[in-house]
């Protein structure tokens, strides 16, 4: 018994101790592009969550975001919603859910693909544009990931970006990619595209930031008025205090 | 209270005869005098005195945002993550009443830590008031187990790898060790059982516990009077009332002040509940927005900012045992300040530079340990982990022997207040 706790514990301390090198390995491999995405831009928004439910959500749900939120967020009927962005006839009061079954995903990926409600919180939005930016075919002719070396996940948006190869200097260190197959967009416009994904998945993160900041300034607001009230009150009070 | 009150009270009305009622079966009229309209503190306190008052404004807040949140979080291990996401979706103003306990539970540290500041400063701790000191220190004991417990609740990959990592170094003591760390889990692994008794003891034990605390700390102080930036005992000096010459009423005059440091308070926290609720990952951890899974390990596990500096004190020392032992000296010592500081001067504006230099170390030595705590411990961070830790106990250990050689200014008679 005191064997197996030491061993537990020597485990434990041995993970603690062995973060920095964990978090070095596993962290992002290559810097990270600045997103630069705006969750006030409605419009983009809307070609955000267009695109999600085309290309992500067939294998990735957003349990807790919820479609009737999305209308009013997004500033669309509830009828624009159900015919162009769900479909699968679910109810609008649901949440994005998927109909993959997680033991079928993990036999076909490996892994079940996550949940994505809070990946923009748990990674940040750079992560996920330069993920979503940086799949290449490697020279074993395999999907491949600069950010996620050996990601289960396919590149789902070839239609629209195209393919590239990683390209190498002499000493081997990776200078950037060379596109081999057009696709249906332009190098910015794909950058565009995968900003609108990313600045969707910030908004299916914390559907309430926008309106929390508006709040936050009338709250400020009213705090620093208060603040010269109770200022002026206090001053008078202590005007006797000699 | 003067025999002619009751005739007072009968031209008042309504409202008057009630107070009379009341003060005949119950002494509220005379507590009221006791605690605030006749307890005198000193008219030069300054804004580090604030911090007891918003201390208790803190409590204050996370008690009430704490029942809120009870009406809908789950403690469940299948349902916590969600319900706390439901908190901040679906739950009217859910967002806010979670942000306002998270922000909350890291003011709480940051007053209290400036409280506990203050009373370095000014010699808050020594005689007549070291039972003060102890009674703030259990409060201190109280807050960290009750932070520990609800850091647990959203059921984070933080929440669950911290709790592992916390609740292990139970286990490096000798035998009871692993009987004991079972004992705290209630199960051979963090698990639903554990979350639960959190759950109880994060919602209903230590609160009770806090308040009951912090109401015997606050008797105290009013036995005793609080202190000044001055170091001077007003109840020495007292008018024919027995009004000490240089105390004013906690109200009006305190009270009013006090609303000017919370309203200050209150921006301070706003800006960061409305504009930064996570603080850039410090308040609330990014690995804490992916659900508890007990086979994959987070890239890298720490406790929150506020207990990183005891952190990498336990990680300073190589001996698992010897870190656990060393991090718990590092708090208790605290508990022995009022006796370990031999200077007769309370305040820092009449101590000797050793005392002054003393603390400047010590302070920085806590922040760059609490810096250090969110490092990995290896290398160059190690040597420096080592260093600090050495200089956090020399503060504590070296005292008798600095503070007998300071050589102090002469404290005035009475307190010095520019109006």
């Amino acid at each position: 018994m005191l064997d197996q706790t030491r061993k537990l514990l020597a485990f434990v301390v041995a993970a603690v101790m062995l973060t920095p090198a964990v978090s070095l390995a596993a962290g992002p491999s290559i810097p990270l592009d600045r997103a630069n995405n705006d969750v006030r831009n409605v419009a983009s928004l809307q070609r955000g969550a267009r695109l999600y439910m085309n290309f992500c959500l067939g294998c990735h749900s957003a349990q807790f975001m919820r479609w009737n939120r999305i209308a009013q967020d997004l500033q669309l009927t509830e009828e624009q919603v159900m015919t162009n962005l769900m479909f699968t006839g679910e109810s609008i009061h649901d949440t994005m859910q998927i109909a993959m079954p997680a033991a079928d995903s993990e036999v076909w990926f490996g892994k079940v693909p996550p949940d994505l409600s809070l990946i923009s919180r748990s990674r940040g939005t750079d992560y996920l544009y330069t993920f979503l930016r940086t799949f290449y075919v490697d020279e074993n002719g395999n999907s491949n990931n600069k950010v996620l070396e050996m990601t289960s996940m396919p590149n789902v948006l070839w239609e629209l970006q195209g393919l590239q190869r990683a390209v190498y200097d002499e000493n081997g260190d990776w200078t950037g990619f060379e596109r081999f197959r057009e696709g249906s967009m332009t190098p910015e416009q794909f950058d565009g595209a995968v900003r609108d994904i990313v600045n969707f998945l910030d908004y299916v993160g914390e559907p309430i930031q926008v309106e929390r900041q508006r709040i936050g300034v009338m709250v400020i607001a009213f705090l620093l008025v208060f603040l010269v009230l109770s200022w002026l009150f206090k001053r008078e009070v202590w005007r006797n205090v000699k | 209270m003067s025999a002619t009150q009751p005739e007072v009270s009968r031209k008042l009305g309504a409202a008057g005869r009630l107070n009379e009622w009341i003060n005949a079966r119950f002494p509220l009229q005379k507590m009221l005098a006791e605690h605030v309209t006749e307890y005198y503190a000193s008219k030069n306190l300054n804004f580090w005195y604030g911090f007891g008052v918003l201390s208790m404004f803190v409590l204050v807040i996370m008690i009430v945002s704490g029942i809120f949140l009870t009406m809908a979080y789950k403690p469940s291990a299948t349902e916590a993550f969600a319900s706390v996401e439901y908190i901040m979706r679906d739950v009217e103003y859910g967002w806010l009443i979670r942000y306002i306990h998270s922000t909350g539970a890291s003011a709480f540290f940051i007053v209290v830590y400036l409280h506990m500041f203050r009373a370095l400063l000014y010699g808050s701790y020594k005689k007549p008031r070291e039972l003060v000191w102890i009674l703030g220190m259990l409060i201190y004991l109280a807050l960290m187990a009750e932070a520990f417990f609800g850091y647990m609740l959203p059921w984070g990959q933080m929440s669950y790898w911290g709790a592992q990592v916390i609740i292990s170094l139970f286990g490096a003591l000798p035998v009871i060790g692993e009987p004991l760390v079972t004992w705290i889990r209630g199960d051979f692994y963090i698990s639903d059982i554990t979350l639960n008794r959190f759950f109880a003891l994060h919602v209903i034990a230590l609160p009770l516990v806090l308040v009951f605390l912090v109401a015997l700390h606050i008797i105290a102080l009013h036995e005793v009077g609080s202190s000044n930036p001055d170091g001077v005992e007003i109840k020495e000096k007292k008018d024919a009332n027995g009004v000490p010459l240089d105390g004013v009423a906690f109200h009006p005059y305190h009270t009013y002040k006090d609303v000017v440091y919370i309203t200050i308070f209150l921006i301070l926290f706003s800006l960061v509940v409305f504009f930064a609720p996570t603080a850039g990952g410090y308040f609330l951890e990014t690995a804490n927005f992916e659900p508890a899974d007990p086979l994959v390990t987070p890239e890298a596990i720490h406790p929150v900012w506020y207990f990183t500096p005891f952190y990498a004190i336990l990680r300073a020392v190589p001996d698992k045992l010897g870190g656990v032992i060393l991090m718990g000296a590092a708090v208790m010592v605290l508990f022995f300040l009022p006796w370990l500081d031999r200077c007769k001067v309370k305040s820092i504006r009449y101590r000797g530079w050793q005392y002054k230099l003393a603390l400047a170390l010590f302070v920085v030595s806590f922040v760059v340990l609490g810096w250090l705590g969110l490092m990995p411990a290896t290398g160059f961070y190690l040597i420096l982990t080592q260093i600090f830790t050495i200089i956090y106990f020399a503060f504590f250990l070296f005292m008798p022997i600095y503070t007998r050689m300071e050589k102090t200014k002469p404290v005035p008679e009475r307190v010095v207040y520019h109006a």
